[in-house]
């Protein structure tokens, strides 16, 4: 397959992480780390699953729920007991660990002669195009959910949590309620994106998840400088900007990848990468 | 109507730095009076106002509002009555969300929040017709974000906001002292306009005598976390501004 559309496709599948880190970072303002056990607990639950010849929908509805509670496990340590979001989110993921191992029974699980998401479109033969049209189509669908969800007025006054805590309380939001419920969201999101990985890549590992968040957090970034440059505040735009972020960060490390960096850098240089683009308006400011 | 009784709020209990900011309290405030609450710097009255919205928890006594006692509720769950606005004009609102998602919040303050749309056309319309009242030529930007306005034009939406949906008593800590005394002026206008209008039980918090004097029909002197003064409507209306002076 194209090196590139591989990884164009790869950026869609990341795009639900995306969207879930946007709701941690962006309206929590919480970096939740939880992220990094919550999107293998998806791969797991999924590759698992799979092979046990669950059906499709039902294995995508496990993974979101084990991400969600993941997440609101977070959520809960955070909110009623204090725990600094940070430490919270370390915490879960650390626990998540072990529950991944023992779900997948060992760390690794191929997924051979298996039917996944991407063989079930008798109507497409090639299985190139059939991988682009669920992409696109399951992307565009979790887009429409995810920014309706945002304009109700549950998910206004989930934004207005993350922006004025003080004011949504006093507007009648349990703002805890509300924490828990947006971490489980977002985690539920990230599962999701494990969920699809897996299935990409055609296996789960047990450290899939490694650095993980900062893969959604540089996506988040870039959608943003994105929205700089069109100036619209419209939180549908938000989210296709960090949805096309997803994409870019994937054609950027491909490039990375086809101008000679050894693979084994790979981290190293998608951490260099994101730093750049998170102090780029900082630098721009102080100058 | 709300009433205060025996209420007491203590501060680092048993501690060296025990700092009593209420003490025995009492209170009966008819529905739809404006009462302006005075006195100097930690004498109690912004506690007064935080243990009635519900952000600090009494130490001892109850609050009842109508027939509903609210001593220990949580604030969120308080907001079915009680409508704040904070001396910082940066606190009422979301700055993130647009003028016209904070009036959406504000309008269902009382309600919960659903999982339907409700900044549709109709709601943007109203939304329009209440903020032109204003004055302030912000009608036609109610999709510019909140964080976008000035300090005095966010009170003023603040103010709107909180008669957005059903109020029974608002309360206001110094809510002009951030602004010019022009804006302050207005604003304070537009509250007593509100008040009026909507009948609402509203306390006020201020330190500008001239205001105490020009507005509401009750006024209340705190000292030390007691209520010293107290003077109804014909004893406020008699008073001289050298009168409230001479108090402090």
């Amino acid at each position: 397959m194209n090196f590139y559309l591989s990884a164009i496709l790869l950026g869609l599948g990341f795009a639900s992480l995306a969207l879930g880190i946007f709701i941690s970072m962006r309206i929590f303002n919480i970096p939740d780390i939880t992220t990094d056990g919550s999107f293998t607990l998806g791969g797991a639950v999924t590759a698992v699953l799979l092979s046990d010849h669950t059906s499709l929908p039902l294995v995508l509805l496990v993974a979101f729920l084990c991400g969600a509670l993941a997440g609101s496990i977070t959520g809960i340590i955070h909110t009623k007991l204090k725990v600094n979001a940070l430490l919270a989110g370390i915490l879960v993921m650390t626990a998540l660990y072990s529950i991944n191992l023992s779900i997948m029974g060992r760390s690794n699980i191929p997924l051979i002669n298996i039917d996944t998401i991407f063989n079930r479109l008798p109507f497409i033969s090639d299985s190139i195009s059939q991988e682009i049209f669920i992409l696109l189509s399951f992307s565009l669908l979790l887009w429409l959910i995810v920014s309706w969800l945002l304009k109700t007025d549950f998910g206004l006054a989930m934004r207005a949590t993350g922006n004025n805590e003080n004011m949504i309380r006093a507007l009648g939001v349990n703002t805890d309620r509300m924490k828990i419920l947006g971490i489980a969201l977002a985690n539920g999101l990230i599962a999701m994106s494990g969920f699809l990985i897996t299935q990409i890549q055609g296996f789960a590992d047990i450290n899939m998840g490694i650095g993980i968040v900062i893969l959604g957090l540089g996506s988040v970034m870039i959608g943003e400088i994105f929205l700089k440059m069109i100036r619209v505040h419209k939180i549908g735009w938000h989210l296709l900007g960090v949805i096309a972020g997803s994409i870019v960060f994937r054609l950027i490390l491909a490039f990375a990848l086809s101008i000679g960096i050894d693979a084994l850098y790979l981290k190293l240089v998608v951490a260099v990468f994101v730093l750049i683009v998170v102090s780029i308006p900082n630098l721009k400011r102080a100058s | 109507m709300i009433e205060l009784r025996h209420i007491s709020k203590t501060f680092n209990r048993n501690t060296p730095n025990e700092v009593k900011a209420l003490r025995d309290v009492n209170l009966k405030i008819d529905s739809s009076r404006f009462v302006v609450i005075i006195g100097s710097n930690g004498s109690g009255k912004s506690s007064l106002l935080n243990a009635i919205a519900g952000s600090i928890d009494v130490t001892e006594g109850k609050i009842v509002v109508d027939d509903h006692e609210i001593t220990h509720l949580e604030e969120y769950q308080r907001s079915k009555w009680i409508a704040r606005i904070f001396q910082n004009p940066l606190m009422g609102t979301a700055p993130g969300l647009s003028i016209l998602e904070n009036f959406r919040l504000a309008s269902v303050r009382t309600q919960s929040k659903k999982f339907s749309i409700g900044t549709n056309e109709k709601f943007r319309k109203k939304i329009r017709d209440k903020i032109s009242l204003l004055n302030l030529g912000l009608e036609n930007k109610v999709d510019q974000l909140m964080g976008t306005l000035s300090g005095g034009q966010r009170q003023a939406l603040t103010l709107l906001m909180a008669v957005m949906d059903e109020t029974k008593v608002l309360l206001m800590d110094e809510p002009a002292a951030a602004l010019d005394p022009k804006t302050a002026e207005l604003l304070m206008n537009l509250a007593d306009k509100i008040i009026r209008e909507f009948h609402l039980t509203a306390f006020l918090i201020t330190h500008q005598l001239k205001d105490a004097l020009a507005y509401g029909d009750r006024l209340i002197l705190m000292q030390e976390g007691m209520v010293t003064k107290d003077l109804g409507q014909s004893e406020k209306a008699a008073l001289q501004l050298n009168d409230i002076f001479n108090w402090f």
